[in-house]
Formats: C-alpha cells, structure tokens, sequence
C-alpha cells in the first residue's frame, strides 16, 4: 500500500526548509497535471520543478516533483498528493539513496578563437556538441542540477544564447520499486522503453 | 412471460440504450431514490429519459438549492445525495453547495450537462469549464465524452464521495454523450471487463499497533484528560464506541460543531461545545487539560483560537481519517490514521475501567461559575430572547427533532440550548458558513428521512438567501417547520460591529418582507411569535399543520452570543455572558 507512515511522532522532524524530491505515478489522463499543480497552488508551495513522462506502465505517467519545505509540510504534501484521486502512488524520496538527473540544451557562442574553450569544458563537463553551427554551437548536458549550474557557470563569459532545462528526474537506487499492484495496468511495449516485457505465454 | 419474450426480441435486434438511459441505470443501480436539480439546454436528454426512471426529481428554484438539498438528503441519512443541472449558469450554481459540502466532508454527487463534444473550448452558448471551475473543491470530477465510459464513471463517482472522508464529486456529461447509444451486448460487455479500479477502495491503511499501544499509555497517564469529538463520530457512526469508552476511562466529552449529537448532549460527560462559541467552562478544561483525545475532528481556526497558545499543558492524541490532517494545525504527539469507530473498538480493550473524580468536579466548578450568567436562569421581562426560543424548541420537541440551521447567532444559540442526543440529528453548515444553506438542507433532510420531525432554525438574512426553495416545498408537499430568529440585523456581523467595529452598524440593519404573508403566498401556514408565552402555541400549532410552516420570531435585535473568543484569541480569553441584561 501506500508508503505513508501512520506515525507523526513531532520529536524527530525538522522545521528547516529544504529541497525536498516527491516520485509519483499518476494516471495518465487529461488534466491530471493540472489537479497536482493546483493543489501545490492552493497549500501555497513554490514548485522548484516538475518533470512529467511516461513510465513503465501502460496508461500509467510518472512524475518527478521537487520543492522546498520542511519536514512536516513534506509529509503533509505527500499526504494531500496521494489524496488526488487520480494519483496511484507517492513517495518522498529525498531522504532515500537516489540518482537525479536534469538535461540541459544550451547554445552559446562560439568563434573560431573560442571554440576550443568550449570544446574543453565539454570534455571536462562530459557534455556533448550536437549542432554546431556559424558562430555558435549546440551543448547537450545531463547530470546533477549542480553539475548543470556549474556548466553553465563556466560557459556564461563566452556567450550563452539560449539555455532549456528538463528539470529533475529521480530514481530510487537499489532494487526496490514502487508497489503499485495495478491490475488496470500492464506493462508497456518495448519500443515505449519499458524493460522488455515476458513473451506471452503460448 | 410476454415481456421477457418482448425483451429477448429486442436484445436480438440489438436494443440500444442511449447515454440518458444508462445515467438512469447507473443512478438506479447505486441505490439513488431521488434527485434534486433542474433542467437546462445541455441536460435535456437526461431529463427526457428521466421520464421512463423511477427515480423521484425535485425541481428546486435555484440549482444552489439543489446541491443543498442533496447535502443535506446526505447529512442526515448517510447516503450519496444526488444534484443535477444544465452546463454553464446551471453548473456555476452549484458551485457554492458543492464548496459547503466539500469543507464539511459531505458525500454528494453532482451531474452536469456540458455542451456537445465538438462545441468543447469554442465557448458555446452556456459553456463553462466547469470541471475546471470545481477542480479545487471537489474531491473529484470527471469529463465524460465517451459514453462507454459513462457507467463506469457514475459507478466510480459514487465511490469516490461515500469512501475515505467523504466529499463531493462532479460528473460533467456532454450532450452528446446523453444523445448517443450503446447496444445492450455493449452495455454488458462493458460492465463485465470493468476493471476495479483500485483508487476507490485503497484507503485501508491498517491502525498502527505501536500508536495504539502509545495512546492508551498516555491516556492511563493522564489526570486531566478531554475528549473532543468531532464530526467524524457522526460519519463513522462510532457514538456507541466512544460512550463505551469514555465511561470506562471516565473522560469528559467535548464537542465540535459538526461533532455535536455524536455522544448525548444530556451524559454527564458530556460538556457541551467548544471553540469560539463554545461554553466557557468547555474552553477552560481545554486549556488545563493534560491529554486531548481529538477523535475526527481537525482543529479548525474556530475551535482552536490562538495556536501559539492553545491547550500548553495537554499532550494530543489525533484519531483522522484523512492522514494529512494530522499536524496541520496543531502538532500531536500520537496520530491514528483510520476510521474512527475501529480505532476506539481496538483502544477501548486497551485501557482500565477507572474513574476521575478530582478532573471532573473542576469542571463541575467551572460550570458553576457560568450558570449564573445563563440567559435560561434569567427573566425575560416580556422580551423575546433567541436563547429562549431554542431552548423552549428543544423542550417541547423533547429534543428529538431533526434540526437543520443556517449561519449566525441562530446557529451558535441552536448549538448552544439544542440538546442534541443523537447522531445525524443537527445539520448545519460548519466549514464553509454558507448563508443560505437551511431551508434548502432541510427538505433534503426531510426527503431522505420523512418519518422524523424536521425543523430549519434560520436567521432573517440567510433565510432571504434561499427562501425561494419555500415553493419547492409547498410544490413537493413537504413538511418542514421554519423557525426564522428574526433580530431585523445580519447579528452575527452586527455583533462583531458591536464588539470591534464602535457599534458601527455598517450594512447590517436589514428590512424584511412579511414572513407570514410570504408563506401564505407559498399556500404555506406562516405564524408570528412576539412574546416567550406565545412560543408553545405557535409550536405546537405548527406540528399540527399540515405542510410546511413558517415562523416569524421576533426577537431582541441587539442581543448577543456568549461567550465569545475574539478571533485569533487565547481561548481563555473569553468574552463572558453579562451577569444581568
């Protein structure tokens, strides 16, 4: 069920805000966004960014929301999320061992004198250049959100054109997974970029 | 014989049901007796298939009225009451029933007709986003532009409002949806591959065994322990477990608004209501007390006061069935996630049978200090008191009425001098406020319960919000009793311009039609009370007629609810009941 604690014991929590990382499987279903936003809305919370995709899960999307809040204001959040009836599963997972990844587009200016500045950040960052262009090149760059700041830290004095970000996506390590027991909803195909499904059976 | 041969050829031809048709059924099959609604452009289909349910449909004069009355049918029942509009103004309408039922957690579906599907974001003629509208004041809504999805929608909605905590649910159907058909191969298809959804019936967490263990330690613990029973004892029908239990424990009883009736008003542990209104010697034990035993209640502003100040001394047990209520407001020491009647049923065994007889004569002398300044041992000097009025309601009825009232002074005095000793016996609306909400309430009440005895008890203003619903009554033969506490003031406010305003009566002297012709014209009985000596005729008058009646009590205009805590007072800080008036 759901990985919400029944306990609210007050002694161990902490009142400091920080960064908080909430993994979600939701219905994938028009306006099921829009119910999660309006909620953070309501309840006054400043979303730091949200990633929305699909999962592995036919009908099934999942989102990666992260936040500033306090201890009892995420367990409270998590509480409320799980509410929304088209959310089938929440977990904060900030306090879990995790992997995040954000991606990063970011065209900057680039002259033939430059050029190998950039080409050396590159090789440092572990980005890749995947347009380039008279004038400027195409950066492509995944990592930690402070992986990316530092990137384009370093790229700003040459030029920075245009930046996007994905926003956060997070993974849990280890091999625990979500206990979503849905009957409803099987497995994607592979080409939707599930792991490869059990061949039907004969 | 005949008919089943007659249905069998149809289905062989492939009888069809359209979209209006499986509403009807859907509604049907969830038990439904009866709807309150009215009918528009976009719902009309509906409407027409209607004619072949045996559904019952109250057409009310105004669609706010029609959410109301599916509350109340609700409330006083608990069962799903049912509302239907038309798209656009007719949806709109609703809005402030289905926010009244959404605060007080109340299990309600609404239908709505939209515009046809094509027409959808083109802003058609009465369209409205209405889903969008109620987004965050329903528990939740659907878009139904697919009529296989239909039945299992509806089937969905249902389940969605009565589980977990309760609340209100939109079905916004497109006209073409209402206009299209399914083979009945279909309709049965469908049903069979309907895959339970797993998100109605997941709230089943099962009660922490180590927070059961904690609470009964801190309730051995405790000398000066209080229970505060909210409404989730009337929703969870869980009065008979908690008198069980606090006469093991012997614990004091203190109520919500919404909670009163849910443990006998007239038990010697029962201590009346508390929070702004609440009597002064309820407000006190809170403050002193060492142990609060929050059962389905949520430490409203209302009832709380100044948090920074609010029960120092106690430590919290919080029983909710909504987990993320537990600290919202107040920070507990122990929370119990589950429905409140099996979390007492598992804490009951748990605890001692013992008596506390030092906590209980405190408050046995704190008592003492507010009877004195009790309007009830007061003479009234040829004047009409609101508080006499009730009170002599409360007597006459035996206190067996089902009493439904409005917003205001009427409502706290209702609170007050009602002694309600049942469950489901006092509708009001708490959360929200809603001026407005009794009348309409009231003949939902009455519909969903016709053998008991139903009083509105309303003020002069908020009657005046809805009073066109009197015509519904009059058209649907119902008998319900209005008393209306007419002060010729919006008091409440008034009140407030008294305490914190220098009397400045801003916009709250108001001008009233004649309540008696008014229900005259209605071809409704309508009587006026004046003076106290007069209340047990007008009453007993009123039981005798039939239909429903109205009643003009003219009270004092400038009296006031006591006591009273300013808002966002320490709740000790109480302003008390003059000792003479």
């Amino acid at each position: 069920m759901s990985p919400m604690s029944n306990t609210s014991s007050t002694s161990s929590t902490s009142s400091t805000m920080t960064l908080r990382t909430f993994v979600a499987y939701v219905e994938d279903r028009p306006g099921v966004l829009n119910r999660v936003m309006s909620l953070l809305r309501r309840r006054a919370y400043n979303i730091e960014s949200v990633t929305v995709g699909r999962s592995h899960l036919e009908g099934v999307s999942r989102v990666t929301l992260s936040l500033e809040a306090d201890d009892d204001g995420a367990r409270r959040i998590e509480a409320n999320v799980y509410k929304l009836i088209d959310i089938l599963w929440v977990r904060d997972i900030t306090r879990v061992a995790s992997i995040s990844r954000d991606l990063a587009l970011v065209k900057v200016r680039a002259s033939s004198e430059t050029r190998a500045s950039v080409l050396h950040l590159c090789e440092t960052f572990r980005a890749h250049v995947v347009d380039v262009a008279d004038g400027a090149m195409v950066l492509e760059i995944s990592g930690t959100a402070d992986k990316l700041d530092s990137f384009l830290e370093q790229l700003r004095p040459l030029g920075i054109l245009e930046t996007v970000r994905t926003g956060m996506v997070a993974m849990t390590r280890g091999a625990d997974a979500p206990d979503l027991s849905l009957e409803s909803h099987e497995p994607r195909g592979a080409e939707d970029g599930a792991p490869s499904g059990e061949p039907a059976a004969a | 014989m005949n008919s089943a041969t007659k249905t069998e050829r149809e289905r062989a031809r492939g009888h069809h049901r359209t979209g209006a048709q499986i509403l009807w059924d859907s509604l049907a099959r969830e038990g439904v007796e009866v709807v309150f609604g009215y009918p528009g452009g976009a719902i009309m289909p509906a409407y027409d298939a209607m004619l072949e349910s045996n559904i019952r449909h109250v057409l009310v004069r105004h669609e706010q009225g029609a959410a109301h009355m599916a509350d109340g049918y609700a409330r006083a029942s608990g069962k799903v009451g049912v509302a239907i509009a038309t798209t656009g103004p007719g949806a709109t309408n609703l809005v402030t029933g289905i926010a009244t039922a959404m605060l007080d957690s109340s299990p309600i579906v609404c239908i709505t007709g939209q515009v046809p599907s094509h027409l959808l974001g083109t802003d058609a003629f009465q369209e409205t986003d209405i889903t969008g509208v109620t987004l965050p004041i329903t528990k939740h809504n659907y878009l139904v532009t697919d009529i296989r999805e239909l039945a299992s929608v509806i089937h969905e909605a249902f389940a969605v409002a009565r589980s977990g905590r309760p609340g209100p649910v939109l079905v916004d159907i497109t006209k073409d949806v209402q206009q299209a058909s399914l083979t009945e191969e279909a309709i049965d298809a469908l049903a069979g591959e309907r895959k339970r959804r797993r998100r109605a019936a997941r709230i089943s967490t099962p009660i922490g065994e180590e927070e059961l263990a904690e609470a009964a330690a801190l309730i051995e613990a405790a000398e000066r322990p209080l229970v505060l029973a909210g409404q989730g004892i009337v929703r969870a029908g869980a009065s008979h477990e908690l008198r069980a239990l606090v006469e093991k424990s012997e614990i004091p009883v203190a109520a919500t608004l919404l909670g009163l009736g849910g443990f006998p008003a007239t038990h010697p542990l029962s201590l009346g209501m508390m929070g702004m209104h609440g009597e002064a010697w309820v407000n006190q034990a809170i403050q002193e007390a060492d142990l609060l035993v929050a059962l389905g209640m949520r430490f409203d502003d209302r009832v709380t006061g100044k948090l920074a100040t609010y029960a120092l001394k106690a430590k919290k047990i919080h029983v909710e069935i909504d987990p993320s209520e537990l600290n919202k407001n107040v920070k507990v020491d122990v929370g119990l996630v589950g429905d409140v009647r099996e979390v007492l049923a598992s804490l009951s065994p748990r605890l001692t049978t013992r008596t506390r007889r030092a906590w209980l004569d405190r408050i046995t002398a704190l008592k003492g200090d507010s009877a004195v300044r009790d309007i009830q041992s007061l003479p009234h000097h040829g004047r009409l008191f609101a508080a006499h009025v009730i009170h002599d309601l409360w007597r006459i009825t035996e206190g067996k009425a089902l009493v439904v009232t409005d917003v205001g002074q009427h409502q706290m005095w209702e609170a007050q001098y009602y002694k309600h000793d049942h469950p489901r016996k006092l509708i009001t609306s708490g959360g929200l406020g809603t001026m407005g909400f009794a009348l309409p309430a009231a003949l939902g009440a009455h519909l969903a319960m016709p053998d008991q005895e139903v009083w509105v008890v309303v003020g002069d203003g908020g009657f005046q919000m809805t009073a066109c619903e009197l015509a519904t009554c009059a058209q649907e033969g119902a008998k319900v009793t209005v008393a209306i506490i007419n002060n010729g003031y919006l008091g409440m406010v008034r009140q407030w311009q008294e305490f914190f305003y220098d009397r400045r009566y801003s916009a709250t002297p108001m001008v009233s039609p004649d309540f008696v012709k008014l229900a005259e014209a209605h071809g409704l009985t309508g009587l006026r009370v004046t003076k106290r000596e007069e209340i047990a005729g007008a009453v007993a008058a009123a039981r005798s007629a039939a239909g429903t009646v109205v009643i003009d009590f003219r009270v004092e205009g400038e009296d006031s609810v006591y006591p009273m805590v300013p808002s966002g007072a320490d709740l000790g800080d109480m302003i008390r009941r003059p000792i003479s008036r």
